[in-house]
Order: structure tokens, then C-alpha cells, then sequence
């Protein structure tokens, strides 16, 4: 018993002094659209300084906001058009940007659609397709949950939505596009990154969303992926979010579907 | 070393802090949520129809109709399904038989909701669908659904109650000439009735506390079902979906609406729980 025991504290001494040895942790948290990058260039910067361990976590891009101010993640990563009076006091730094794409089902004969029929749509103004040049079927709208910076991003950039009560609500960018996917009448929108060939991507004001024209500052569905922290960022934190900004992870980052920050 | 004063003590110490558990949850949610209950106004949270958390409006009655409405077609589905079931397992088959396929059933209480809910949504909604029409995901899918998941909860109790009747009543139906139907529907049911309406009631409580399943069927749509191909969301659903964001008064009315569902789950268990006991004192 006695020797158990001694054998606990001397394995427990090591593990405590083998972590705090030298080894500095940085902790981001928040937006879900920049957790899968963000782990990824975790992943790759810890190859290359192995005495520094960083945590990526999720939660939404209040989260990020939240836990920034608070100090349980010295970096909080958020995705909003604009960001919000609580992370005033942080120093934000714009790491990468993501498209909006407005989605429907691939038999869906409907190729574009204007800021203003969009905003109609999701207003339930225009509750059928043959409104706005589609067959004579019923709208059926997708949208997220209140508080997803995908919506709020959304809904900023097209003004003056009022969500139609009947739109089917969905808490991730995955879901949506399933839903859509499943259903012949819905309309929805996801993150740029994730669009695949079982949606169908609309035009807005005739331009579409590429990665192209998103550079080109063509399309409008726009919104910066910010890190936050609090003062200026300093020591481990500062050059983490200076690795991201470099050329080599700004293309690693294009290459999966998001876009560089500039 | 374990004397018998010892055992008992930490025997002791471990059940209270299982106990303390739900105490401490129910006044968590009741410290969390009671503030912003008398701060919003307790009749304006449950009666207003209007959710936009954006705006500063928290009215819930939309997710109170939702769920009522999705617990009670949940009963629709699983009661009949469950008390049939439950009839012919303990009355029309032989033990033996019986012995293997209320294992099997209880094993659907296993499965966990988010395979429902994936079944849900693959198989079940686009069915809708196509065949009544509107977004699929909705009230009819989420009562199907669930009637589905209520049935292990329904057909054990129902089974163990059923099987409570004490064999003299049966004997004498029979002895008496009548077949085996005749005693079920005149004497085992109505002997066992305390029983089968406990499992209903627990069903019901199960049903209206599902919370993934229904995300995923149900479509979430903050609004006041018209029919039961709308989309709706349940109380469950509006915490679940929205919690991770929340932020401020947002947050406080999620714990609020969790206080709400406490208070309705407490409410079904305690009517549960009376009528299984009168049945043990009748008897």
C-alpha cells in the first residue's frame, strides 16, 4: 500500500514538473468556423516549438469574446461583421476571412438572387419560388440559431432581416447543408469553406461566391475571422498570431476554403 | 479494518452525495433562473409568443405548445403501440418467449438519441415530406420519433404491472369460462390500470425531456404549430440550441426556460409516482 503510494507522488511529481518545466500554453477559444484551422496551424506550430503547447477550443464566437475578457483563453477567435460592445477593450487582429454562401438544393432551377429578394425570402415575404422565377412550390427558409456569427454576420451584411417565424433552425453549418441537401425547397446559408457538390451555391447580385471574387472584393457576404486578446498581444501569444499571418499558413488556409486576411 | 459502524457510514456518505446532486442541480437552475423570471415578469415569459433574444424578447409560449404538443402526439404513437405490446407479451406468449423479447425491447432504451434523430432525419422526414409535404422535419416527425423511444419506458412498466395481478384473479375469469381476452380487457387491465397509466405518465416525462433527437427532427422553428407538419421547438431544444451563444439576459432566460421544464418533469414524476403508490395501497 505504502509503496503504491510513494510510486503515485513520485509519477504525479514528474508529470507536474514535466509540464511546467519549460513549457508555456496558450489557449484559444470561440468561433466553430475557425476551430478546425485554427487546431490545424496548432498542430504545425507545435511540430516546430515543441515547448510550447497550445489549446484550441470551441464554443461560438461569444465564447471567444467572452473568455478573451475574462482571461480563460489568452486568444478568443470570433467571425462577426462587426464585433460587438463587450470586446471593445480587446485588440483585435483580422487572421483570415470567410465568404457567406447562400444555398440551395441542386435541382433547384433558381441561379440568382438579389440583396433584395434574399432579404424577402428570409422575411417570408416571398414564400414561393415562383416569386422570384422558380418552380410553384413553397419556401422553405434554414437559418441558424440567435447568436451564431454566421447569422449575425449574415443578417448584417443583407440588413434588415426579421426572420420569417416558420424558418427551420439549425445550429451548424454542417446541418444546413444537409437539410438543404435533403430538401427540394429550402434555402439556406453556410460558411464558404464547407460548400460542397450536394448545394447548390447561389449568385448574389449576379456575382458568385469563389474564393476569386471574395479576393476581388466582388462578393458580398463577407466577414473577418478576428483573434482577440487582451491589450496588445505579447511574448508566445504574439508570435502564434504572427505564424498564422505568415505567407506559407495564409495559403494552408485558402487551400482549405477559408481566405487570406488580405 | 471495515468495521460494520464504518461501512455504514461511508455507505452513507456516498448515497447523500447522489442525493445532493440533484439538489444542487435543481438550485442551480433555480438561482440562475428565478431572477430573471421576476425581473422579465413571470407572465410575459410563458404567454408571449414572441423569441427574438436579439431584441431583448424572451417569450416562450411557442416552445410550451411545442412540447406540449410533440409529448402528447408522442402518447398517440407509443401509448397504443406500448400498452398492445405490453398485453400480448405478458398475457398471449409463453414466458420463455416473453423472457427474450422484453429484454430486446428495454435494449431500445439503450440506443442513444442521436441515433434516433439520425434515423430521423435520413429516413423519416424526407417520408413526410414527400408525402404530406412541408419541410419534413416537424411536430409529426418528432412525435413518431419519440413514440418510438417512450416504448421501452411504456412496455416494462406496463409488463411488470400487468404481470403484478395475482394469478387467483385470472383463474377464476377463466375457471369461470370466459376466454383469454375477456379476462384481459375486463379484469387484467383494469387491475393493472394504476400501473399502465404510471407508465404513461413516465413516458410523457422522458418524451418532453428528449432533447437531441428532437433538435435534429423537429426543425426548430420558434412558432406556434398550426398543424403537425409545421416545424417546431421545443423547450428542450430552445436551451440546447442557444445556450452555447447565449450571453447575458439571454442566458439567464435559457435557465428560466429550464426552470419551466424542471417544473413540468417534477410535476409528471410526482403524479407518476402517486398513482403507483395508491395502486400498492389498494392492494
Amino acid at each position: 500500500m505504502k509503496k503504491h503510494l510513494i510510486l503515485f507522488c513520485f509519477i504525479t511529481a514528474v508529470i507536474f514538473f514535466g509540464c511546467g518545466k519549460g513549457k508555456v500554453s496558450v489557449t484559444l477559444a470561440g468561433s466553430t468556423a475557425f476551430q478546425p484551422f485554427a487546431e490545424k496551424i496548432a498542430d504545425e506550430y507545435m511540430k516546430a516549438n515543441p515547448n510550447i503547447t497550445i489549446t484550441v477550443q470551441g464554443g461560438g464566437s461569444a465564447v471567444g469574446i467572452q473568455s478573451a475578457n475574462s482571461g480563460a483563453a489568452q486568444i478568443g477567435m470570433a467571425d462577426l461583421v462587426k464585433l460587438p460592445d463587450e470586446a471593445k477593450e480587446l485588440t483585435s487582429t483580422i487572421v483570415a476571412q470567410d465568404g457567406i454562401a447562400v444555398i440551395v438544393n441542386p435541382k433547384n432551377k433558381i441561379e440568382n438572387l438579389s440583396t433584395e429578394q434574399l432579404r424577402d425570402v428570409f422575411n417570408g415575404k416571398i414564400n414561393n419560388w415562383k416569386e422570384i422565377g422558380g418552380g410553384d412550390e413553397p419556401i422553405t427558409v434554414v437559418s441558424r440559431e440567435a447568436g451564431s456569427g454566421t447569422r449575425s454576420s449574415f443578417e448584417k451584411i443583407v440588413t434588415g432581416i426579421k426572420l420569417v417565424d416558420k424558418a427551420v433552425i439549425q445550429n451548424s453549418n454542417g446541418t444546413i447543408r444537409e437539410t438543404v441537401a435533403n430538401d427540394e425547397n429550402s434555402i439556406g446559408y453556410i460558411s464558404h469553406g464547407i460548400l460542397n457538390e450536394k448545394v447548390k451555391g447561389l449568385k448574389i447580385d449576379n456575382v458568385e461566391c469563389t474564393t476569386e471574387s471574395i479576393i476581388a472584393n466582388n462578393y458580398k457576404l463577407v466577414r473577418p475571422i478576428f483573434l482577440l486578446t487582451k491589450g496588445t498581444p505579447a511574448g508566445e501569444v504574439k508570435k502564434f498570431i504572427d505564424y498564422i499571418l505568415t505567407d506559407e499558413i495564409q495559403l494552408m488556409i485558402k487551400k482549405d476554403g477559408l481566405l487570406p486576411a488580405k | 479494518m471495515f468495521s460494520e459502524k464504518g461501512v455504514e457510514r461511508l455507505l452513507s456518505v456516498i448515497a447523500f452525495s447522489a442525493i445532493s446532486a440533484l439538489a444542487l442541480i435543481a438550485l442551480f437552475i433555480f438561482i440562475e433562473g428565478i431572477p430573471f423570471l421576476l425581473k422579465y415578469g413571470i407572465k410575459d415569459f410563458l404567454l408571449s409568443s414572441d423569441w427574438r433574444p436579439e431584441s431583448g424578447k424572451f417569450g416562450i409560449y411557442p416552445m410550451i405548445s411545442a412540447s406540449f404538443w410533440v409529448m402528447l402526439g408522442a402518447m398517440l404513437v407509443g401509448a397504443p403501440f406500448g400498452i398492445a405490446g405490453a398485453i400480448f407479451l405478458a398475457e398471449f406468449t409463453p414466458k420463455t418467449v416473453m423472457h427474450i423479447i422484453k429484454p430486446a425491447i428495454e435494449l431500445l432504451a439503450a440506443v442513444p438519441s442521436v441515433i434516433y434523430g439520425f434515423i430521423g432525419v435520413v429516413v423519416l422526414a424526407p417520408i413526410i415530406r414527400e408525402v404530406f409535404g412541408g419541410p419534413g422535419l416537424s411536430l409529426l416527425a418528432g412525435a413518431i420519433i419519440l413514440g418510438i423511444m417512450i416504448l421501452p419506458t411504456v412496455i416494462s412498466i406496463s409488463i411488470d404491472s400487468i404481470l403484478a395481478v395475482p394469478a387467483s384473479f385470472r383463474e377464476g375469469s377463466l375457471a369461470l369460462g370466459a376466454t383469454i381476452w375477456q379476462t384481459v380487457h375486463m379484469l387484467t387491465i383494469k387491475a393493472a390500470k394504476s400501473g399502465i397509466i404510471a407508465s404513461i405518465i413516465l413516458g410523457m416525462g422522458r418524451a418532453i425531456g428528449e432533447t437531441m433527437a428532437v433538435i435534429m427532427v423537429t426543425g426548430n422553428a420558434v412558432m406556434i404549430p398550426n398543424s403537425a407538419l409545421d416545424s417546431v421547438r421545443t423547450l428542450t431544444a430552445n436551451i440546447a440550441l442557444e445556450m452555447s451563444y447565449a450571453t447575458g439576459m439571454h442566458r439567464e432566460a435559457l435557465f428560466a426556460t429550464g426552470v419551466v421544464l424542471f417544473i413540468v418533469i417534477i410535476f409528471l414524476n410526482a403524479i407518476a409516482s402517486v398513482v403507483i403508490r395508491k395502486k400498492v395501497i389498494t392492494k
